[in-house]
């Protein structure tokens, strides 16, 4: 693999090569958690600072990292030994809290850890502290979480994108070459396309959801975010497959997607849906756009032009679909069995001083659309009607990719990312995940990866393929990061 | 369908959210803003479209009402708010409320 690009100063190492020298000797596993660290003070990580983390334990780490390395001589080189993995604050581990960016679970630790965790665990890698987010995933930019907004570490006056700001941050920091995310709408790809870095939402029951905060049950996927493309595929690998602690996890075999690279692309029909290119796009956006689709037919890709034609539709179904699910998720948040509890008058006071003071607006805001969407009367006109609908924005993906169209381009965001309090309107800021809701909606995978810089901002391009089809997203995003070289982050 | 105060205040009990004066009205304009751009379904032909069940190319999987043992690290008590006896504590709900137990 060819050396991390400038824009990712990865202090710590691409994660094949932390690997292979951790395997060898030449370095240590606590020798990589303490330049991690480091990287993490020289940037100013801290809640003063980018705010990355939400909870960051250097000792727990060197300790941590002991282990991993007494444990290394009799085992098999795991995929990310030696490896630090940032772990957004939604998914469940056993010794940093599991705040999900809310005050509602300040200081909760989970008696359980994610099944990823294990995984990543059982690979070699170190998790490595817990990142800041929106609460409970709900947010387009890291400004709704209790603990502060993240800043966008290419562009500090910025946001990172979010919901797993704080994760697309730590591996654009260059702290980490890997972190875990979740999506429910965007909230990978999104970051990933603000802060320059790669992110990968897998096909919906590709990876477990065990141990991570439900938000939308239908909508939910873990996903990861990689300084490279090779470095996210080798963490989706990692945490990929069936996991009968997880009913909504396919039992599907699992694609070795980090070597990917060796595919060949030639031949491969790249779709460009004309919905994702309105006239309002951003010029600099479509040109590099663009040049992407370029570079993808110098490889020997046939470029098809197509449509998806309810793809407008797709954000008033998200936020009817998500919401209500939502309300039904978080009422468990009431002060009965973890987390704050507020003393209100009786059983139902403390029900609602609790849920009043612990969760934030926007968590609110959607609670109530949830419930009212959901409520007699209202169900059939709103609820009933997106979900028809959703079937329809399912379809428009079948039928191209039925059609012969092996992979999706388009571009991840219709913008680079927005000044920290620039967006105040709720629906102004959904608009920002108006190319990636509907692959959430479909349950279909799908990625972002750098494809240059508009106006000094990193903007990603997004391929999308059908279902448990992510050996070719890695395929072609393998392809086009070598094609574009420098030209990804300049 | 404009959302009322009313609905607000109905909706925030059913959602069990206490809800100031002044954060109930500004609910009002924000959720009939919300819902005004969710109109356009309304003119959308859905007739004959099954409702989406399961996203994934299998579907919606239904399993067995059980599953393996979940190990706990840590006991109910190290983050049960209130406990006594293996039981978790709550207030009196309020048809049983005196003013000692609230």
């Amino acid at each position: 693999m060819s050396a991390p690009r400038e824009s990712v100063p990865l202090h710590t190492g691409a994660a094949a090569a932390l690997r292979a020298a951790t395997a060898s000797g030449s370095t240590s596993t606590a020798d990589t958690v303490t330049r991690a660290l480091a990287r993490a003070r020289e940037v100013k990580a801290g809640r003063d600072g980018l705010n990355i983390f939400v909870s960051l334990d250097g000792e727990y780490l060197d300790e941590h990292a002991e282990t991993a390395t007494e444990q290394l001589a009799d085992t098999e080189p795991g995929l990310l030994l030696g490896v630090p993995v940032a772990i957004k604050d939604n998914i469940a581990t056993l010794h940093h809290p599991t705040t999900c960016g809310s005050r509602i679970l300040a200081d909760y630790v989970s008696p359980y850890a994610a099944t990823v965790v294990g995984k990543l665990c059982d690979a070699g890698a170190v998790p490595f502290g817990k990142t800041n987010m929106d609460e409970f995933a709900m947010g387009s930019s890291t400004e709704n979480s209790a603990y502060g907004p993240t800043r966008n570490p290419v562009a500090p006056d910025r946001v990172p994108g979010g919901s797993s700001g704080g994760s697309a941050a730590a591996v654009a920091a260059g702290i980490v070459p890997v972190a875990l995310g979740s999506e429910t709408g965007g909230s990978v790809r999104q970051p990933a396309s603000f802060c320059g870095v790669v992110g990968v939402k897998p096909t919906y029951g590709r990876v477990s959801r065990f141990g991570l905060v439900a938000f939308a049950s239908s909508l939910d996927h873990v996903g990861v975010f990689g300084a490279r493309v090779d470095d996210a595929a080798r963490g989706l690998r990692v945490i990929a497959g069936h996991d009968p602690l997880d009913s909504t996890s396919a039992n599907v075999a699992v694609g070795e997607y980090h070597l990917a690279h060796a595919r060949p692309v030639k031949g491969m029909v790249v779709g460009r849906p004309r919905e994702y290119f309105p006239d309002s796009l951003d010029p600099a956006v479509r040109a590099r756009c663009d040049a992407a689709f370029e570079h993808l037919r110098e490889l020997g890709m046939q470029v098809r032009d197509v449509s998806l034609p309810h793809t407008a539709l797709a954000i008033p179904v998200y936020y009817i679909v998500a919401p209500a699910e939502a309300s039904s998720n978080l009422a468990r948040f009431d002060g009965a069995r973890y987390g704050l509890r507020v003393a209100g008058a009786g059983l139902t006071g403390m029900y609602e001083a609790t849920r009043s003071q612990g969760f934030g607006a926007e968590v609110t805001r959607r609670i109530m659309l949830g419930t009212y969407v959901l409520s007699a009367g209202y169900y059939d006109a709103y609820y009933r009607k997106a979900q028809r609908v959703r079937t329809l924005i399912a379809a428009d993906f079948s039928r191209v990719f039925h059609a012969g169209v092996d992979v999706l381009f388009t571009p991840t965001t219709p913008t680079p990312a927005f000044k920290l309090g620039a967006i105040s309107d709720p629906y102004e800021m959904y608009l920002s995940d108006i190319f990636t809701v509907t692959a959430n909606l479909a349950g279909i995978p799908a990625m972002s990866q750098p494809i240059g810089r508009v106006g000094g901002l990193p903007i990603g391009g997004q391929l999308m393929a059908a279902h448990f089809e992510e050996m070719k997203l890695f395929s072609v995003a393998y392809a086009l990061e070598r094609a574009l070289g420098a030209g990804a982050s300049s | 369908m404009a959302v009322t105060i009313d609905d607000v205040r109905h909706i925030a009990a059913l959602a069990r959210l206490g809800l100031t004066d002044e954060r109930a009205a500004s609910l009002v304009n924000e959720m009939n803003s919300i819902l005004g751009h969710m109109d356009v379904l309304s003119k959308t032909d859905t007739s004959g479209v099954q409702e989406a069940i399961g996203v994934g190319a299998g579907g919606l999987p239904v399993r067995a009402d059980g599953g393996p043992p979940i190990p706990l690290t840590r006991s109910l008590d190290a983050f049960a708010p209130a406990l006594r006896d293996g039981f978790l504590i709550v207030p009196r709900l309020s048809t049983h409320e005196t003013p000692e137990a609230s």
